[in-house]
């Protein structure tokens, strides 16, 4: 499924200053069993988020009207565990189109980059900085560059250079998906196939 | 230039590399289940393309399976519906379905072996982070997200950037007690959940060349754990021997060909890993966590350890603690266990079964203990009747329930309620994993057993010993 393009993304933040956030807590796995690609924003951190009679539980971030936004800053090692790529979809249904952090989880990261959501990694300097200017001002905004790499606290100007593949950037900023490109040389994935050794 | 068993398997697979970006990889075997799958078929048909070769896809359905009155239709309505869409889709695709009820119907990383169709020097994908345990077999074999399915579906192919390389070697003689399932647990606790984020693990050493296939399986099955894509180990004549005849299995001349390539299949001697690691096998205990992450493990007679010498934050650290109901400084034996599950891909095997039926051989299950026997497909419920092991475990108190895999994700009823202990044989101690609430202890089929018998967290070693005593 093609998704949409990523250019310059300018909003608020949520802070979620915990490690290891793993797949099972930002989507669990009674949630995974629709046959369509809808809903699982209901469902994202369903057990942080809410109690066992589905009220909320207020403490939680994404619960506060204080924090809100596009962008959702995580701790180190973010999103590990699970293959299921309803974690980044739960995470793009709910509003986010870019996660920050200083560390992600290989297969997590990929999903994302498959279906348009963006990760993000800075030093761990700087996603201290995040988290300190957003929980001073909840109203802090953050600007995510995807054509200059940069993410930048609007604030202060203060800024970092972020990593990407020169491939899923273009990608990225055309909306274009790897399916596309894999059924573009098909007939010399067929030509590879018959000289394998198994 | 030299090479690791790693580059090999890979270079033999790459149909082009892109500038700047990752590597076109062909995908020789293609597992899939209902969980994972049905939006990847929905994007199929989105685009009105096909599948390319339908005959390297095998489905089997496992995740939201029930483990008892498999005849009977499945309860819960969209979990029928799963196992409804991965029939159809299946069926409309032309590819072969192992689904409730099958004969060749189990845990999709437990059936992939028994029927060869995992083998040597293959790449091999799933929509399961479990994957890597086919690494056992000398496979680069890896877990992948739907999107990627729904690739492999239609193209035999998936993008994927190098991995770095690591090697961990463990080398000497393991103790009494001491499990795969304990090494694995072991490396995990030395590396964290993350760290080896980035890499593609290489296990070598003499602990794991004595190994047994199924041994293999449950440490590479637990690569992802520390955050490593998968492991592999190299094929040898363990290897060979597992994988000859069986269904899948190359035949005949095809069989020689296949052979020929399998022996070339390891690390040139000067070939250079990115990151090497090497622990002393000896010095490894049964092994149980703490926590809830994988990397929160300790020997069985160590105390919990202080948030200052524990990976990850202060914060992160006493909220996994304060999850758990446990304390810094606390011994894991004697803590109350009201639940046993014995499963999954990473120690649902005959060889579990068997270990777990020694120990609690003569013995009594603990009356306050719940627990659930699952074994990863038919070929194994088949070996645990046959080899007289469910009478001795009936004997002692315990049932067998239906193949799948059950409470190591809770999809299907198979729940630990909340607040409640479990000493797990899976692979994940997340909050909630195995059940809203849910509290998990991560060991190995000697240490489940042990707690199924005394219903308290106990060293298995104790009572091996009596065992042996008794032999003597």
């Amino acid at each position: 499924m093609a998704y949409d393009k990523f250019d310059i993304l300018t909003s608020t933040a949520v802070p979620l200053p915990i490690e290891n956030v793993d797949t099972d807590q930002l989507i669990p796995a009674r949630f995974l069993k629709a046959t369509e690609r809808v809903g699982f924003g209901d469902n994202l951190f369903r057990d942080w988020r809410y109690n066992g009679d589905d009220t909320p539980k207020p403490e939680f971030v994404l619960n506060n009207p204080v924090y809100s936004g596009k962008i959702l800053v995580g701790g180190k090692n973010f999103g590990s565990g699970s293959s299921r790529e309803h974690a980044a979809w739960a995470v793009y249904d709910y509003g986010f189109r870019c996660v920050v952090s200083s560390f992600f989880a290989d297969i997590f990261r990929n999903n994302c980059l498959n279906i348009g959501v963006l990760p993000v990694q800075v030093s761990p300097e700087f996603a201290e900085k995040i988290f300190e200017a957003i929980f001073a001002d909840p109203n802090t905004e953050l600007e995510v560059n995807l054509a200059d790499q940069t993410i930048t606290l609007l604030a202060t100007r203060e800024k970092e250079i972020f990593e990407i593949s020169p491939y899923k950037k273009h990608n990225m900023l055309n909306g274009f998906d790897d399916i596309d490109y894999l059924q573009s040389i098909k007939p010399e994935i067929e030509e590879f196939a018959a000289q394998l050794p198994l | 230039m030299s090479k690791t068993l790693f580059d090999k398997v890979w270079d033999t697979h790459v149909v082009r590399k892109i500038e700047g970006g990752p590597d076109v990889l062909f995908i020789d075997r293609h597992l899939i289940h209902e969980v994972t799958s049905p939006v990847a078929f929905l994007g199929l048909k989105n685009r009105g393309i096909k599948v390319l070769f339908p005959e390297r896809t095998f489905a089997t359905a496992d995740h939201n399976t029930p483990t008892i009155n498999q005849h009977l239709p499945v309860a819960d309505p969209l979990s029928a519906n799963q196992l409804k869409a991965l029939e159809s889709n299946s069926n409309e695709y032309g590819i072969s379905h192992w689904g409730l009820g099958h004969q060749k119907n189990g845990i999709v990383h437990v059936v992939g072996p028994e029927y060869g169709i995992t083998q040597p020097g293959a790449t091999i994908v799933c929509g399961d982070s479990h994957t890597s345990t086919h690494g056992a077999f000398g496979a680069i074999a890896f877990g992948i997200g739907t999107s990627e399915v729904e690739m492999v579906l239609s193209t035999q192919c998936i993008m994927q950037p190098k991995p770095k390389k690591m090697r961990i070697n463990v080398n000497g003689k393991l103790g009494l007690g001491v499990t795969p399932k304990d090494v694995a647990l072991f490396i995990i606790s030395q590396l964290s959940t993350s760290g080896a984020t980035g890499y593609f693990v290489e296990y070598a050493g003499d602990v794991f060349e004595n190994m047994t296939m199924e041994g293999r399986m449950t440490v590479c099955n637990l690569s992802i754990e520390m955050g490593a894509r998968g492991g592999m180990i190299a094929p040898d004549e363990t290897t060979i021997e597992y994988v000859k005849g069986r269904e899948f299995s190359p035949k005949g001349e095809s069989w020689d060909r296949a052979l020929a390539y399998y022996r070339t299949l390891k690390t040139d001697p000067d070939a250079v890993f990115d990151k090497e690691l090497t622990f002393d096998g000896s010095s490894i205990e049964p092994m149980i966590t703490y926590g809830t992450n994988p990397g929160m493990g300790m020997g069985i007679s160590k105390e919990i350890p202080d948030a200052e010498h524990a990976e990850g934050g202060a914060t992160t650290y006493a909220k996994s603690l304060g999850y758990m109901g446990f304390s810094e400084g606390d011994s894991m034996i004697g803590k109350k266990v009201d639940f046993v599950f014995v499963g999954s891909c990473t120690n649902g095997r005959i060889e579990d079964f068997r270990a777990f039926t020694a120990l609690v051989k003569g013995k009594h299950k603990a009356d306050d203990v719940t627990v659930w026997l699952v074994p990863g497909s038919h070929i194994v419920e088949s070996q645990i009747k046959e080899e007289g092991l469910l009478d001795i475990l009936n004997d002692a108190g315990f049932v067998l329930r239906q193949p799948g895999c059950s409470a190591c994700l809770a999809m299907n009823d198979d729940k630990i309620p909340a607040g409640k202990y479990a000493v797990s044989t899976s692979n994940r101690n997340f909050e909630g994993r195995q059940g809203p609430g849910s509290r998990t202890m991560l060991a190995s089929p000697l240490v489940a057993a042990a707690a199924a018998i005394t219903g308290v967290v106990t060293d298995p070693r104790t009572m091996m010993q009596d065992l042996e005593t008794a032999n003597a």
